[in-house]
C-alpha cells in the first residue's frame, strides 16, 4: 500500500516512475476520510490544495527537478503558521486566526517539494502530554492494548495529531514543535521516531510560541532515515529568528548507515528512577546491550540535576508562556468576547478562549513573576536550568550521546492520569532536560510492553551534533527490528 | 509559599484573566498543589550560579538598518475582531 | 544661588530627576524592518512583527545600537560590553505583544555625567544613571469615535533611548538647561531630532521635596511632559502641591501624575492597582548583546566635536565670552555658521552680527538655521566691504536688510544702489562747510565750550550725504574745520 511506505521508499518510487504524488496523495486523502472521524488527528484536512501540490510535484518530477522531499505528504502540526490555512495551536483564541504567513519551517518543506495534507490536532498550545487539553477534541491513539481493544488511549501529546496521523498511515511524516518532550513522548506512545533537535537548529520563526528558549519544531517519521531526510529540509539557519544558529546542515542521511563501533555511550545514572515500570528499565538494558553488542562502549554517567528538571520546567516554560501568550488579547486577531471597557474585554476574551491547563500555567508563569517572587521562584529555577546544562557538558565530556528511556510509561487511557496537573507532568521527566540545555534527543521505537503497546527509548546528544544521534538510532533501530503495527491505520482494521 | 484567595485574584487580574468567585477555591488549590511540587527546587545549591536566561549558546546577531517590512495595512487588519478604517477599535480608554 | 520654595513651615528643598524617552534616529524600528517615518496613513508602517503576530519573533536592528552607543559615548558614558534585553510585561491596546522589550537589569549604557550652564554663569554636573534602548508603543486614538478608541501601531516598535538622570536637579532652571543641554547633544550626534513638540523626545519628569539635610521624601512621576517650558512649570507646580501637602500634616503618595499646562497644576493618573508589577525577565528570544571593544573605539573616534569642546575652543580660538560661545554652540548648525562667517575675519565682529542681526533676521523672518535668510558666506562678504572700508557700518545694515529682501550678494546691493562710502575728502569738506554755514550759531556755541554738539555736526553731515561718508574722515574734518 502506499501509505505504508517510508519516505525514502516513497521518494525512490517517485522519482522511477512506479506511482505519481498525486496517486500518493489521494492514497492518503481516502485513508484520512476513512480513519480521521474516529482519530481526530487532522483539525482541518486540505484536500483541493494537496491535490494541487501533488500535480505540481508530478509536474517537477517530469521535468526532472525532484527535490529532497517532492510528492511527499506531509501532515503539519496546527502550531505552525501556514499561509492562508487556519491555524489555530488547538485553541478557541485562534479559532478564526487566518495566518498572512507561512512559518519557516514549513517553507522549507515546501521548498522541497512537499505535499501539506493538513493541519493537525494538538494540546492546546502545546501545552499537555495526552493531547486532551486541544479545544478541538481528544485524538485517538491507533494502538490498541492486546487485552482491551475497547479502551480509548492518548497519542500522548502535545504533537498527538501528527503522531497519530503517521502511527495510522495519514501521512508519510509530520511536523511536530518538542517544548518539554512533546515529540519524542507521543513518538514513543505511537511507535514513532521523533526527533528534537539542538535549539537554534530548525527556526522557531512562524511557530506559535509556547516558551521561547524551550520550543522546539522538529519531525515525525516512521524510520530513523525518514527522521534524518525530513529534518535534513526544515533545519538552517534563519536570520528572522535571533535564536537560529548559523551553522551548516550535515548530510544526515549518511549518518544513519555509519557505525556506533567505537562510540562511547553514557548512561546517566540519576535515570534510573524509583517506581519506574519493569518493562521499561528492561528495554533500556536491552537497548545498551544492541549498542554494545553493535561496537559502542558503554560508560556510566552522572546527571545529578536531572531530577530537577521537571520543578525548573514547570517554573520557566510558564513563566515565557505568561508573557508569549499576553498578545491573545481579542483586538488584532483571533477571537473577541466583548466586554463594557478594555479590561473587561481582555478578562473575557481570554477566560473564554483559553481552556483550563492554558489557564493554569499562565497564572504560574505570571506569580514566579511577580513581585516578590521572582528570585524565589523563576531566578532560582534559571540557576538550577544552568546546572542541568553543565551536568550535560560534563557527561559529553566524557561520551558522545546518552541513552535513556524517552517515557516512564507506554501510553495511557484517555482521561487517565487527569485528577492532578503534576501526574500529567511527570510524562516528560526523561525529555524535559534536553530542552532545559537546549541538546539534541531523539525517540526511537524499541519495543512493546506486556499490552503490546509500543516503547521507545531516547537518544540524547552534544548540541549541533545530531550526526552523532542519528547514527547511533539508527543502531538500536536496526537491532530493534521494531515492526509491530498499530490497530487503527489505512487499509488495516477500522 | 502558599496563595491565598486574594493573591489567586490578583495573579488573575494581573494576567487578565476573568475567575469567577466559585473558581477561586479550585485555582487556589491547583496552583498551590503545582507551588509545592515545584519547592523541590529549594533542595538545590546554587550558591554563586549564573542563571542561564535563554535556550541559544551565542551573542546576539544584528540586522541592517533597512526598511523591508510594513505597507500592508489589509494585513495587518484582515484578522482583527473589530476595526473602523484602518485602525484597530476596542472599547473607549478612558486616561 | 541656590532655589528654594518658601512655605509656612519653612525652607523646602527640590529635588528633581528626569527620564527623557528619545527617539532614535533610523530608517527601520528597533526590532523589524518596518519604516520609522512620521505622518503616514494608520497601520501601514507595520510589520507582523510591529503588531505582535503569532510566531513572529524580533532582531535588533544594528544601527539602533550604533546610536545608543554613540549616544552614551557623547555622554562620557561607560559602555557595557554585555548587555540585554528583558520584557516589561503589561496590557495596553496599543502595546500589541503585551510586553515591552527593554532593557532592566543590563542596559546597553552606564553612568556619565552632562555639565549644565545657568544664567549667572555657573555650571553643575548632572550625573546620568543609564541610557537603555526600548521599543516604542503605538498610538491610541481617544476622540475619534462616541464608544470607541482606535488604534494606530505605526510608531509600535520604534526605537527609543531611555536616558536617566540621577536626582541631582535642584532647580525648574536646572532641569531646563539639562533638557536644553542633552538635546543639543543629541542632535549634535544626529541620534535623536530632539523635538519635544513631535513627541521625538518626551520627559518623566521625578519630583520630591524636603527640607534641608534630610534624606529623599516620597518622589512623584509626571509623565509625557512634552516641552522644556512645560517641564520647569510642572516641576514648579508639583513641588509647590508637595510642599502644601507635607505642611498640612498630610503625605505625599507615590504615584504618576499628569501636567495639565492649561491649569499649570498636576493630577492624579487614573490609578491602576497593578501597573507596578512589571514581572521583567530576560527576553528569551533574545540573546545577550555583546559589543566588540575595537567597535566600540571606532564609534569613539567619530564622534563629532561635542557642544562642551567645541564652547571652549570658541572662547579659546576666536576670544568670545563664555556667554557668546554658549549661544553659538548650541546647535550644530550654528556653529558651523558661524565658523564659515569668522573664518579670516574679526571673530568677535562676527560673532555680534551672528548673535545679533542675524539672530533678529531668524525670528522675524521665522527660519531656522538650516535653511537661513543670509548665508553665511553672503554674511561674511558683508563684514569684508565693512572691513576694507567700502561700506561703513551704518549702510551694513541697510544692506543686510536689502539681502534678506532680495536674496542678491552684498557687493551686488551696493553698487546697485550706490551705497559705496564716499572717502573723496573734497566731498566732505564741502559737506561740513555747508553744514557748518547753515548753522553758524551752533558753530558758536560748540566753541564757546558746548562740546556734546559735535554729534550733531556729524549726524547732519551724515544725512547730508545720506549715510555714505566715511565716519572717521567726517570726524576727522570737522575737528580740524571747528577748531577753527
Ligand atoms: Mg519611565
Ligand atoms: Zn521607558
Amino acid at each position: 500500500m502506499l501509505t505504508d511506505l517510508t519516505i525514502e521508499q516513497a521518494r525512490a518510487g517517485l522519482r522511477a516512475g512506479d506511482f505519481t504524488a498525486v496517486e500518493l496523495t489521494m492514497a492518503h486523502l481516502h485513508a484520512i476520510e476513512v480513519l480521521n472521524p474516529r482519530l481526530n488527528a487532522y483539525l482541518d484536512v486540505r484536500h483541493d490544495r494537496a491535490l494541487d501540490q501533488a500535480r505540481a510535484a508530478d509536474a517537477a518530477l517530469a521535468a526532472g527537478d525532484a527535490r529532497a522531499l517532492t510528492g511527499i505528504p506531509l501532515a503539519i502540526k496546527d502550531l505552525f503558521c501556514t499561509a492562508g490555512v487556519r491555524t489555530t495551536a488547538g485553541s478557541k483564541i485562534l479559532e478564526p486566526f487566518v495566518p498572512p504567513y507561512e512559518s519557516t519551517v514549513t517553507a522549507n518543506l515546501l521548498r522541497d517539494g512537499a505535499v501539506f495534507l493538513g493541519k493537525t490536532n494538538m494540546d492546546e498550545f502545546a501545552m499537555g502530554s495526552s493531547n486532551m487539553t486541544s479545544a478541538y477534541g481528544p485524538v485517538e491513539n491507533p494502538w490498541k492494548r492486546r487485552q482491551d481493544e475497547s479502551a480509548v488511549l492518548v497519542p500522548g501529546g502535545s504533537s498527538g495529531g501528527s503522531a497519530a496521523a503517521v502511527a495510522a498511515r495519514l501521512a508519510l511524516g509530520a511536523t511536530g514543535t518538542d517544548t518539554g518532550g512533546s515529540i519524542r513522548q507521543p513518538a514513543s506512545f505511537c511507535g514513532l521516531v521523533g526527533v528534537k533537535p539542538t535549539y537554534g537548529r530548525c527556526s522557531r520563526w512562524g511557530v506559535v510560541a509556547f516558551a521561547s528558549s524551550l520550543d522546539h519544531p522538529g519531525p515525525f517519521a516512521r524510520t530513523v532515515r525518514d527522521g534524518a531526510i525530513l529534518l535534513g529540509s526544515m533545519a538552517g539557519h534563519d536570520p528572522k529568528d535571533s535564536t537560529s544558529a548559523d551553522v551548516p546542515v550535515p548530510d544526515w542521511e549518511a549518518a544513519c548507515t555509519r557505525s556506533v563501533q567505537g562510540l562511547r555511550i553514557g548512561v546517566p545514572r540519576e535515570y534510573r528512577m524509583d517506581g519506574m515500570p519493569s518493562e521499561i528499565d528492561a528495554l533500556w538494558r536491552q537497548g545498551l546491550d544492541w549498542l554494545r553488542d553493535a561496537g559502542a562502549e558503554i560508560v556510566e554517567v552522572s546527571l545529578p540535576h536531572t531530577k530537577y528538571g521537571l520543578a525548573a520546567y514547570y517554573v520557566v516554560a510558564p513563566a515565557e508562556a505568561s508573557s508569549n501568550l499576553a498578545r491573545y488579547d481579542g483586538v488584532r486577531f483571533g477571537a473577541r468576547t466583548d466586554g463594557a471597557e478594555l479590561r473587561d474585554l481582555y478578562e473575557r476574551t481570554r477566560a473564554n478562549g483559553f481552556g483550563s491547563e492554558v489557564r493554569r500555567r499562565i497564572m504560574i508563569g505570571t506569580y514566579v513573576l511577580s513581585a516578590g517572587y521572582y528570585d524565589a521562584y523563576y531566578l532560582r529555577a534559571q540557576k538550577v536550568r544552568a546546572l542541568i546544562l553543565q551536568d550535560f557538558t560534563e557527561a559529553f565530556g566524557r561520551v558522545d550521546a546518552l541513552l535513556t528511556p524517552t517515557a516512564p510509561s507506554a501510553a495511557f487511557g484517555q482521561g487517565e492520569k487527569m485528577d492532578d496537573p503534576i501526574t500529567m507532568y511527570l510524562n516528560d521527566v526523561f525529555t524535559v532536560p534536553a530542552n532545559l540545555a537546549g541538546v539534541p534527543g531523539i525517540s526511537v521505537p524499541a519495543g512493546l510492553d506486556p499490552n503490546g503497546l509500543p516503547l521507545g527509548l531516547q537518544v540524547l546528544a552534544k548540541p549541533f551534533d545530531e550526526a552523532t544521534m542519528f547514527t547511533v538510532a539508527a543502531a538500536l533501530e536496526r537491532a530493534a527490528g521494531f515492526d509491530a503495527l498499530p490497530t487503527l491505520r489505512a487499509g488495516g482494521e477500522g | 509559599m502558599s496563595l491565598d484567595p486574594a493573591t489567586v485574584r490578583r495573579i488573575a487580574s494581573l494576567a487578565r484573566i476573568r475567575v469567577e468567585e466559585a473558581e477561586v477555591a479550585t485555582l487556589q488549590n491547583e496552583l498551590n498543589g503545582i507551588l509545592a511540587w515545584i519547592e523541590q527546587l529549594n533542595e538545590v545549591n546554587v550558591d554563586g550560579v549564573t542563571p542561564l536566561t535563554g535556550g541559544a549558546q551565542m551573542a546576539l546577531k544584528l540586522r541592517e538598518d533597512v526598511v523591508t517590512d510594513g505597507g500592508y495595512p489589509d494585513q495587518v487588519l484582515g484578522n482583527a475582531p473589530d476595526r473602523i478604517g484602518d485602525f484597530y477599535a476596542v472599547p473607549k480608554v478612558v486616561e | 544661588m541656590s532655589y528654594t520654595i518658601q512655605g509656612r513651615t519653612g525652607e523646602w528643598e527640590l529635588v528633581v530627576g528626569l527620564e527623557v524617552h528619545a527617539q532614535v534616529i533610523s530608517q527601520a524600528k528597533l526590532f523589524s524592518g518596518a519604516p520609522t517615518a512620521f505622518g503616514a496613513e494608520p497601520n501601514s508602517q507595520v510589520s507582523f512583527v510591529d503588531a505582535a503576530f503569532p510566531g513572529m519573533l524580533p532582531v535588533l536592528n544594528r544601527f539602533c545600537v550604533e546610536q545608543a552607543v554613540r549616544t552614551g559615548l557623547g555622554l562620557q558614558a561607560r559602555i557595557n560590553p554585555v548587555s540585554r534585553f528583558d520584557r516589561k510585561n503589561y496590557f495596553y491596546a496599543d502595546l500589541p505583544p503585551g510586553y515591552q522589550i527593554s532593557q532592566y537589569e543590563h542596559p546597553i549604557v552606564g553612568t556619565g555625567s552632562i555639565e549644565i550652564e545657568l544664567a549667572d554663569g555657573s555650571t553643575r554636573e548632572i550625573g546620568v544613571t543609564r541610557l537603555h534602548l526600548e521599543q516604542d508603543a503605538g498610538k491610541s486614538i481617544h476622540d475619534q469615535h462616541p464608544t470607541k478608541s482606535l488604534i494606530d501601531l505605526n510608531r509600535a516598535g520604534v526605537a527609543l533611548m531611555e536616558i536617566v538622570s540621577e536626582p541631582d536637579i535642584r532647580s525648574p532652571e536646572e532641569a531646563g538647561a539639562y533638557l536644553r543641554k542633552l538635546r543639543s547633544i543629541l542632535r549634535y550626534l544626529g541620534t535623536c531630532d530632539g523635538n519635544m513638540e513631535e513627541g521625538s523626545m518626551r520627559a518623566d519628569v521625578n519630583v520630591s521635596v524636603r527640607k534641608h539635610g534630610e534624606p529623599y521624601r516620597t518622589r512623584c512621576e509626571v509623565k509625557n511632559v512634552n516641552s522644556v517650558r512645560f517641564v520647569m512649570q510642572a516641576i514648579e507646580a508639583e513641588a509647590a502641591r508637595q510642599v502644601a501637602v507635607w505642611e498640612d500634616g498630610g503625605a505625599v503618595m507615590q504615584e504618576t501624575r499628569l501636567f495639565d499646562p492649561g491649569r499649570g497644576e498636576t493630577r492624579s493618573m487614573r490609578s491602576k492597582e497593578d501597573a507596578h508589577d512589571y514581572r521583567y525577565f530576560p527576553d528569551p528570544d533574545l540573546p545577550l548583546l555583546v559589543l566588540d571593544e575595537a567597535w566600540i573605539e571606532t564609534l569613539r573616534d567619530s564622534l563629532p566635536e561635542l557642544p562642551d569642546a567645541k564652547k571652549a575652543r570658541f572662547m579659546q580660538e576666536y576670544g568670545l565670552s563664555a556667554y557668546d560661545a554658549g549661544v553659538l554652540v548650541a546647535e550644530q548648525a550654528t556653529a558651523l555658521f558661524y565658523e564659515t562667517v569668522a573664518r579670516g575675519r574679526d571673530p568677535k565682529i562676527a560673532a555680534n552680527w551672528v548673535t545679533g542681526d542675524f539672530f533678529a533676521a531668524l525670528n522675524r523672518t521665522g527660519r531656522g538655521i538650516e535653511d537661513p535668510p543670509v548665508s553665511a558666506v553672503a554674511l561674511g562678504q558683508l563684514l569684508d566691504l565693512m572691513a576694507d572700508g567700502t561700506i561703513n557700518g551704518r549702510i551694513a545694515k541697510d544692506v543686510f536688510e536689502a539681502m534678506i529682501e532680495t536674496g542678491k550678494d552684498p557687493g551686488a546691493i551696493v553698487a546697485e544702489k550706490g551705497l559705496r562710502q564716499v572717502t573723496d575728502t573734497g566731498a566732505i569738506d564741502a559737506a561740513v562747510d555747508a553744514i557748518l554755514a547753515a548753522n553758524a550759531d551752533k558753530v558758536a556755541e560748540y566753541r564757546g565750550g558746548k562740546d556734546k554738539l559735535f554729534g550733531f555736526f556729524v549726524g547732519q553731515t551724515m544725512k547730508a550725504m545720506a549715510g555714505k561718508g566715511n565716519p572717521a574722515l567726517i570726524n576727522e574734518t570737522l575737528k580740524r574745520k571747528l577748531a577753527g
